[in-house]
């Protein structure tokens, strides 16, 4: 055998372990991580141009690269588009890093803003850097980005190879299609890989990964089993699912730990942990409160005391000053309500509706909640307001003070329209339910006077 | 030129020992499939080269100016024509030393003042402009053309290759074509100028004064191959030339490949390609795949890398992204599908959409109805991937409950990625199949 022969099957010997150890690291990923190895080969072998790489976040796209490409050492640069946000960051960025510039050292940083510039210098970084003999990559995460800038850095890039003359890669991640990246011509078509999503076995199989080491395997898995019963309908994001199980397993241990149940009574422990998982879907889940607010909450609920209104329930609780609430109302009432209905809702003999109005009632009915709030002028909204508030209210700048103090507090929305300074417009912001429930603190019926529901 | 760096040392490597080895064939292969190919294999266009052949010859070696375009389908070999022309050209001693040739990409030089700058460093004229400050554009050009001139004699003729030509079209006042076709025009100096272009209409983008100054001689490539050569050119790209030193494993490779071209499977996946694609870069990404499966243990290509590659290369990428999103996505997506049957493709907000999907979870006892926000938040993913897009701008005031919304995919992937859901409830299949109409 030759040197050369040697040398490959040693490298091929090497491969192999590497693959092991990192099917070890990112299970359920052999098939992608093969596909990419055979794909990048030998160092100095050219491969495509372009490769991108798209799957839902958590597939795995960025480490698995960024794996592989770390552990062979290969010449590399990871740039993400978000960091990045114009061209000119971008092309100082991977000109730096092949540099082995760090960012403080701000003597000897290479400056460039435009293309022809950064292919210019890029292949003088390269040669400089003796690594014009091997396939450098370019990783791009988040490339989704690229299409906001420049429409000519996206189809650059993609034939980069053939700009710089160099054996140069560029690999593209993102978790939106390849389809939606093509605008006009130009673009050299790059290889497109998917990463395909995890089954629900799958992601047992990685939320396993780190089980806690105090419990027993199989009561972690149950419970993993329980969190994706609850879970797995909205949200199949390994990351999210991770952070809830985490988040909850203390809860679900605890009667285990108290001695309260034991760790085969999965019934008792479903029933115990149930309502907390379903809790957590609507307050953890959707961000409204951090982790952190979510433990100390848990907590106050084992201490005896009431949970402070957080979350959930303080959506539709705001206090606001009486009129206020009226002039929210009367708001309301003009962006759902058709001014033409006006007169049956509030004034004194206008109750008479014919059939006419019937039928174009049920055809309007669907269209209001459901196409969203219409501006009103002030003055609709005005009448409105002293039809429904209790007693005289006389028109003081205090009043109209409130409006613009609740457009600051984005429930009411100025419509654009500034040429009009006497008559201003504006649109109702709030929900449904919270409208009825701030009525409901002033004793209104809201609902008799919207004529959706009438 | 670090092409044929690395060409000279696989040869290098393979010739003494005469044993190559999978190895030197990938890399030989790899390197063909890559957008530097050294050597390019040019298949027809014999006219149109010759052709351009002339035209810049006579630049060269009479200082006759001239300008021409050359239109064609992208990877139809335009720029490998050019470069190959070219090639052969300095092979010619006199021509070697008086042609100059300036290479200009419109993906580069984005605008007229980085394009003059390129165009100085490519005459190797930096130093020569030095600080000198000019008035226009034209009076640049013109010192730069200048300069070249040596002593009484005329200046030395410049070969100009202008790539993707239509967007120097799009430069403030075509100011570079309007300078570059003047000088070919009113003989300054001997110029050549090449546009190279897939816009068919790339005569429409130029401004009059612009147009009334180009030749309007333009060279076509187009791609009108049959099956039976894009046959042919496949099988001719895996081939390997065998060198000098005879070597036993390039004659079994070329015997495999000429095996596999033969082969009905492969044959249905060039006719498929064909069908769909014609282009020849799409070929190499089928035939790079293949080659990079092969190793020491594997060292011929069978007709099932063929298929994989294939296979890899059509995937549908919505209907493996459908694949990934949760069943509640899922419910959302069908119930904008039928949104849009029924009001005719008119966008829809998420308050239909929801009140759609509150609908049919409420009529089905064993799907679970979720809180409006839960709804909201998978809505908002949708959003995120882009299966959905607001019809009027994300600028706009309005709430995004009441957003205008419409559904970018087509009913035929929404069942197909139904059809391969993992455990999909039976209920979201027949309402996804049932019509509303």
């Amino acid at each position: 055998m030759t040197d050369i022969q040697e040398a490959a099957s040693e490298n091929m010997a090497e491969v192999d372990n590497f693959k092991e150890d990192l099917n070890k690291t990112f299970p359920c990923r052999q098939s992608q991580i093969n596909l990419l190895l055979s794909l990048f080969g030998q160092r100095h072998q050219y491969t495509y141009s372009s490769l991108f790489i798209y799957g839902h976040t958590g597939t795995g796209k960025t480490a698995v690269t960024t794996n592989i490409l770390n552990h062979f050492k290969l010449p590399h640069v990871l740039v993400n588009c978000v960091e990045c946000y114009s061209s000119r960051f971008l092309y100082e960025m991977i000109l730096n890093s092949l540099h082995g510039n760090s960012v403080t050292e701000s003597s000897d940083l290479v400056k460039c803003d435009n293309m022809n510039d950064f292919v210019r210098m890029f292949k003088q970084v390269s040669q400089e850097k003796g690594i014009n003999q091997e396939t450098i990559y370019i990783v791009l995460d988040k490339a989704e980005r690229l299409r906001e800038m420049e429409m000519n850095i996206l189809p650059a890039f993609l034939r980069l190879q053939e700009l710089t003359q160099q054996n140069v890669c560029v690999i593209l991640l993102s978790e939106i299609v390849w389809e939606k990246f093509r605008t006009g011509s130009g673009y050299c078509e790059p290889f497109v890989l998917h990463f395909s999503d995890y089954t629900n076995d799958q992601l047992i199989e990685i939320m396993m990964l780190d089980h806690p080491t105090e419990y027993d395997e199989n009561f972690y898995r149950m419970y993993l089993n329980l969190v994706l019963s609850v879970f797995q309908m909205v949200c199949r994001n390994l990351k999210e699912l991770h952070h809830l199980a985490k988040l909850n397993f203390q809860r679900y241990a605890e009667p285990v730990k108290t001695g309260e149940a034991t760790a085969e009574d999965t019934r008792k422990l479903w029933k115990n942990i149930e309502p907390h998982l379903k809790k957590a879907l609507q307050t953890v889940y959707l961000r409204e409160v951090s982790s952190s607010q979510w433990e100390k909450m848990q907590q106050s609920i084992e201490a005896g005391q009431p949970p402070a209104l957080q979350g959930l329930s303080s959506r539709s609780h705001v206090e606001l000053p009486y009129y206020s609430k009226f002039l929210l109302i009367a708001a309301y009432l003009a962006s759902y309500n058709p001014a033409k209905t006006d007169k049956r809702f509030f004034a004194k003999h206008g109750g008479k509706t014919s059939r006419q109005s019937k039928l174009l009632k049920k055809h309007e009915r669907a269209s209001n909640h459901m196409l969203g709030p219409k501006p009103f002028a002030l003055d609709r909204m005005m009448a409105i307001f002293y039809a429904v508030v209790e007693g005289r209210v006389a028109p003081t700048a205090n009043i109209f003070m409130q409006i613009s103090s609740l457009v600051s507090l984005n429930l009411l929305g100025h419509v654009a329209s500034d040429d009009q300074i006497d008559s201003p417009k504006y649109k109702c912001l709030v929900s449904l339910d919270f409208i009825k429930s701030v009525s409901r603190t002033v004793n209104f019926e809201v609902m008799r006077y919207l004529f959706d529901f009438v | 030129m670090k092409s044929s760096k690395r060409k000279s040392k696989s040869s290098k490597e393979t010739d003494p020992g005469e044993t190559t080895s999978i190895q030197n064939i990938q890399d030989e292969l790899r390197l063909r499939f890559s957008q530097n190919a050294p050597s390019p294999s040019l298949h027809g266009y014999e006219k149109e080269r010759g052709q351009l052949f002339d035209l810049i010859k006579r630049t060269a070696s009479t200082g006759e100016s001239n300008s021409v375009l050359v239109i064609g389908p992208r990877g139809s070999g335009k720029t490998m024509t050019l470069n190959s022309i070219y090639n052969e050209l300095i092979e010619d001693d006199n021509i070697r030393e008086n042609l100059l040739q300036v290479k200009l990409n419109g993906l580069l030089q984005t605008d007229d003042k980085i394009a003059l700058k390129e165009i100085t460093r490519q005459l190797q004229l930096e130093n020569t402009l030095g600080d000198k400050v000019f008035g226009s554009f034209a009076e640049t050009l013109q010192f730069l053309l200048d300069a070249l001139k040596c002593g009484s004699q005329s200046s030395k003729p410049i070969l100009f290759i202008l790539e993707e030509f239509d967007m120097f079209a799009h430069h403030k006042n075509q100011t570079l074509l309007y300078n570059l076709f003047d000088i070919a025009q009113s003989d300054q100096a001997p110029i050549c100028v090449v546009g190279v272009t897939c816009r068919l209409d790339v005569i429409e983008l130029l401004e009059k004064r612009v147009k009334s100054r180009f030749s309007h001689r333009q060279v076509y490539f187009l791609n009108n191959y049959s099956y039976e050569n894009f046959c042919d050119i496949c099988m001719s790209y895996l081939k390997i030339e065998s060198k000098p030193v005879r070597c036993d494993f390039i004659k079994e490779w070329n015997k495999q490949v000429e095996k596999l071209s033969k082969d009905s499977t492969v044959r249905d996946v060039l006719q498929q390609q064909f069908q769909f694609n014609k282009d020849i870069r799409a070929l190499h990404h089928i035939l790079m795949y293949v080659v990079c499966q092969l190793n020491e243990t594997r060292p011929f290509p069978t007709p099932s890398d063929f298929v994989e590659a294939m296979k890899v290369t059509s995937t549908d990428s919505k209907s493996a992204m459908l694949h990934g999103i949760s069943i509640l996505e899922l419910c959302l997506i069908i119930a904008m599908k039928h949104l849009t049957d029924i009001y005719d493709g008119e966008p829809f907000n998420f308050e239909m959409v929801y009140s759609e999907y509150a609908k049919f979870a409420q009529k089905r006892s064993s799907m679970q109805m979720y809180e409006k926000a839960v709804v909201l938040k998978a809505f908002e993913h949708l959003l995120a991937l882009e299966l959905v897009k607001s019809t009027d701008g994300s600028g706009t005031r309005i709430q995004k409950e009441y957003r205008l919304m419409s559904l970018l995919i087509h009913p035929s992937q929404i069942t197909d990625a139904l059809q391969k859901y993992p455990q999909c409830p039976t209920e979201v299949k027949q309402w996804a199949s049932t019509s509303v109409i």
